[in-house]
């Protein structure tokens, strides 16, 4: 079966609105996502904003850094770590969180979303 | 050669990893297991109620089997036995022949025949679906019971009690909780503990029936007594799994358990059984260790070498709801040349007793309820036959303060010394892996597996590892993370030393990597340690911890609360209709908190910059509640009102709560001023305490109050308030100075060689020559201070990051929700 890809570039905001090295949160109709500027790699990550842990709407407020090679945000609640690649769990025991692509042009930045949640 | 292992849990795993390790040529493992995933830490079953998932739980993948060349059948159980053929038949319909077969069966819970066990909402207490059947009942039930006091019975009442039924019962058959490791003064001790935290138990009670028409709705007892309950877990002890083996012919006891002898062989010479499915001579070994030395001697057994299985030592130590409950040894004897020593205090629930030969040379056993701190060296004392000193119940108290026992502790002890009985690693090995470069905790769990079963034995490993440095002239160094390979204090010198000012100058030229959540905020709180310039500053905001980013503390459901520094805890009538005037135009929930000042919470992220704005018009600052700062300088109303005072300590509050504001250290602290001797502001609690004399005043230092209340230590009599301000200059830089992260000044003390005379060496005599540097250092940072709230509200860059949504500005939170309670609002719990 093929399956049809129905998604868009939704834009957020402006470079200059994310702290470098920082996370905002960004409204997309009733969702919450969290924007990432790893100014010190270069690159931007996007991520649901609700910490699976507690049901916290916190994750943009984390800090983000770096285990091995793997980009990571800590939840600022009890510091459950998630790589922002693949939104896998690094702590270990809770579930993982959804990712998005970024992208940015002409200072504006876009985050990859199905055409339906926009 | 074929072997199959019938039952694949703790010891069934144990023994497939002992004879892999052993690289023997020309075997064939096959191993059924009943449960639907493979072997998991049984031992550690409750930690599923506290987060753990059965994934945590596991002993090794199924992808380990296969890697090893393993044949491992899940949810497989074996149903057939034929030992003439030497062949098995599963449940699926499975063949297979063996040369051996080994039975690691386990035992299955004991269910007594009491009338309705069957009834929903009756539950046993031993595998990953039991606790999941509990897990989705719990929320349904409010009263709770438990068959059996003992060891496990106790535990699944405090699985209860995490599970929300909060309203549980323990009811035991005997007189008495845990009767087969404790006396009966223990057991009322524990008891008594138990009570207290909200824990009922009935002894010497029978259950006759369990009501209720399809699910539980009630227990009653011999006396005719009936309780009300709708759920019960029933933990009345273990039943070996020999029914397999009974069906083939093997011979079992008469209470249950596969006969074996010394090699772990039983009636078929081709048939072995190991762990809690094993009966040896009469005893059936209920604990993991014993388990793992069985499949020790049962692969000696089929690799033909000697070795023999000759009972095991049953001591016990562990943890219920938070109270240490440990026996060793003989822990009851009576005998005529026995000695006892007991030691009770009944209001801290402690309880040891230790069993000593008559001669006073030998530790016989013993048992230790309340605080198990010695149980380690105990144990070790009592098996090794290590000769006692000459004031036995010396080694009962443990350490008293002064110097630290533990250390001299694990010297004593021969290289023979068993330290984890559960993986059989003795001092010596331990030892040696040190030498050969396995230098801390971690390494030696890796290539010892030590403290990798209960965990009991870490303490000592970790005792025993840096001694062993030490004795090799190694430095033990504290490295902060995989980013900096520095001690916080190190990288404080770096840091002044090069005079950096951001944490990302900091990495480029010290670190590697892109940083993380440990590193960061250590980093930043050096960084205004040293400079004291506003945090939000030189992109050193996402660096920060959530609370210094935002300036409040983040709470449950994500809003954060607002507290204004209130010094000394005096505050005008004016202040006060400011703080409840915005606390009602914000909605916010007030509470008068220990530090004598009132915090406002429930703000929402946007609303802060506001909030703060008209605190700030009302002449009020942050209160750095959310940094690792100063909280508040308690004071009594002193000299000023109360007639015993000597002199003002309010204002000798506020003038020292001034100085040291917003000064950024390796963790929070607190100060306190009493106007005399009965201390009304409890500054002996803190990390300063002042306390006033005839003469002057009396300066206190290192006390805390927090989950381990330390009282503060005297460190100068009698001086004037100049040279109580000066010393404590001193004093707070040096801690800045040298402590460890996250480390509270009582603490830092506690590891500080030398202790407190070292510290007043330091501070009062200035044996170090740093007591101006200090001095200056801090002056530095008094001269440096401004209101951080009153730069972020004033700045409009700062002031853009205190909003929800980057593209909604105005827009809060809409998932914020809170609850009503007693004419205020909470946050909304979580789950
Ligand atoms: C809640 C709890 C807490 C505990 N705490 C501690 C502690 O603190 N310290 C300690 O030392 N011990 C503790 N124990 C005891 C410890 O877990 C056991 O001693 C240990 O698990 C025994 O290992 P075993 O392999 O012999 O049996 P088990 O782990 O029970 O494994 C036996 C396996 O064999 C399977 N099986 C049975 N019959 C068949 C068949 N016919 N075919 C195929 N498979 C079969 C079973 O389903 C089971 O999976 C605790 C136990 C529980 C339940
Ligand atoms: S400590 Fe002394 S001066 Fe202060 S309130 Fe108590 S009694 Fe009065
Ligand atoms: S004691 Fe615990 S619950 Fe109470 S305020 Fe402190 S951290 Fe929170
Ligand atoms: S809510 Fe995120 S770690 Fe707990």
């Amino acid at each position: 079966m093929v399956e049809t890809m129905n998604k868009t570039w939704f834009l957020a905001c402006q470079v200059q609105d994310v702290p470098e090295n920082g996370g905002v949160c960004v409204k997309v109709k009733d969702q919450q996502i969290a924007l990432f500027h790893f100014a010190r790699r270069g690159e931007w990550y996007a991520t649901q904003n609700e910490c699976p842990h507690r049901q916290q709407m916190a994750l943009s407020r984390g800090m983000i850094g770096s285990q091995g090679e793997e980009p990571k945000v800590a939840c600022p609640f009890h510091k459950k770590t998630f790589s922002l690649k693949t939104g896998a769990c690094l702590s270990g025991d809770v579930e993982a969180i959804k990712t998005y692509s970024v992208m940015v042009k002409d200072e504006s930045v876009y985050i990859f979303m199905e055409s339906d949640e926009i | 050669m074929k072997i199959i292992i019938i039952g694949n849990g703790m010891v069934g795993y144990k023994f497939c990893e002992k004879l892999i390790a052993k690289n023997p040529q020309g075997v064939e493992l096959i191993v059924f297991g009943e449960e639907i995933r493979p072997a998991y830490d049984r031992v550690h079953l409750s930690e599923f109620f506290s987060g753990k998932t059965a994934k945590d739980l596991e002993m090794a993948p199924a992808s380990w089997y296969e890697e090893h060349g393993i044949k491992l059948y899940m949810g497989d159980p074996i149903m057939h036995l034929d030992c003439q053929n030497k062949s098995v038949k599963s449940h699926a319909g499975i063949i297979e022949t063996y040369d051996y077969l080994v039975f690691a069966t386990g035992s299955s819970a004991f269910v007594p025949p009491i009338p309705g066990v069957e009834k929903d909402g009756v539950f046993i207490y031993r595998t990953i679906e039991d606790l999941e059947m509990m897990r989705d009942w719990a929320p349904k039930a409010k009263k709770g019971a438990v068959i059996g006091g003992g060891l496990l019975g106790l535990e699944a009442a405090k699985a209860m009690i995490d599970l929300g039924v909060s309203d549980t019962h323990v009811i035991e058959f005997a007189p008495r909780l845990m009767p087969r490791q404790i006396d009966e003064a223990g057991s009322k001790i524990l008891q008594a503990k138990l009570e207290s935290i909200g824990l009922h138990i009935l002894t010497s009670t029978n259950t006759l029936e369990i009501t209720g028409t399809d699910k539980i709705e009630g227990m009653r007892f011999q006396n005719d007594e009936l309780l009300e309950v709708d759920m019960l877990v029933i933990s009345a002890g273990i039943k070996p799994r020999d029914e397999l083996a009974k069906s083939a012919g093997l011979a079992v006891g008469p209470r249950g358990g596969i006969l074996v002898d010394s090699q772990m062989i039983t009636s078929d010479p081709h048939i072995l059984a190991i762990g809690e499915c094993a009966l040896y001579e009469g005893m059936i070994y209920g604990l993991v260790a014993p388990g793992y030395e069985m499949a020790e001697v049962a692969i000696a057994t089929l690799l033909g070498s000697d070795k023999q299985f000759t009972g095991f030592d049953m001591s016990t130590k562990l943890k219920l709801i938070g109270i240490d409950v440990a026996s060793f040894g003989n822990p009851f004897s009576t005998d005529e040349d026995v000695r006892s020593i007991v030691l009770e205090d009944r209001n801290k629930g402690i309880y040891k007793r230790v069993n000593i030969s008559a001669d006073g040379k030998m530790l016989l056993g013993g048992i230790l309820i309340g605080d198990a701190e010695q149980y380690n060296m105990l144990l070790q004392t009592c098996k090794n036959q290590v000769v006692l000193p000459p004031n036995p119940e010396d080694i009962m108290l443990g350490s008293r303060g002064g110097e630290s026992e533990g250390g001299a502790g694990v010297l004593s002890l021969p290289d023979e010394a068993m330290i984890c009985s559960c993986e059989a690693v003795s001092k010596g090995d331990i030892c040696s892996h040190v030498i050969n470069g396995a230098e801390n905790v971690e390494a030696i769990k890796k290539c010892t597996k030590a403290g990798t079963g209960c965990g009991g034995c870490v303490p000592m490993v970790k005792d025993i590892v840096n001694h062993t440095l030490k004795s090799q002239g190694i430095y033990v160094r504290n490295v902060i993370c995989e980013h900096f390979d520095y001690s916080r204090q190190e990288l404080l010198d770096l840091v002044h030393l090069h005079n950096l000012r951001s944490y990302d100058e900091v990495l480029s030229a010290h670190g590697h990597g892109d940083g993380c959540e440990v590193c960061k905020p250590l980093v930043a709180s050096l960084i205004a340690s040293l400079w004291n310039e506003m945090i939000l500053d030189k992109g050193n905001d996402t660096a920060q911890d959530s609370n210094d980013r935002f300036l409040a503390n983040i709470q449950k459901g994500g809003t954060y609360s607002v507290v204004p520094r209130i010094p000394g805890g005096e505050i005008t009538p004016d202040k006060l209709i400011v703080i409840g005037e915005v606390a009602k135009e914000y909605h916010l929930y007030t509470k008068i908190t220990g530090g004598q000042r009132i915090d406002l919470f429930g703000a929402h992220l946007t609303d802060l910059p506001a909030i703060w704005e008209k605190l700030i018009a009302a002449g009020f600052e942050s209160g750095h509640a959310y940094g690792k700062a100063l909280r508040t300088v308690k004071s009594c109303v002193g000299s000023t009102w109360c007639r015993f005072g000597l002199h003002d300590s309010v204002s000798f509050a506020i003038q020292i709560e001034e100085r040291y504001r917003g000064i950024r250290a390796p963790h929070k602290i607190k100060g306190g001023v009493s106007g005399c001797i009965r201390e009304c502001a409890e500054a002996q609690s803190k990390d300063f305490g002042i306390i006033a004399t005839e003469k002057g005043w009396n300066l206190h230092v290192c006390g805390n109050g927090g989950s381990k209340p330390q009282h503060a230590l005297l460190l100068a009599s009698d001086i004037d308030s100049e040279t109580c301000i000066r010393y404590i200059d001193r004093f707070l830089m040096f801690y800045i100075k040298t402590a460890d992260p996250l480390t509270r000044t009582a603490t830092w003390l506690n590891k500080l060689d030398g202790g407190i005379d070292y510290l007043r060496n330091v501070v009062v005599n200035d044996s170090l020559g740093l007591a101006e540097e200090l001095e200056s250092e801090m002056q530095k940072l008094v001269d440096n201070y401004v209101c951080e709230w009153k730069a972020a509200v004033e700045n409009p860059e700062f002031r853009k990051r205190f909003s929800h949504f980057v593209n909604a500005p105005e827009e809060k939170d809409p998932t914020v929700n809170f609850e009503v309670l007693r004419d205020q609002k909470k946050a909304k719990a979580w789950n």
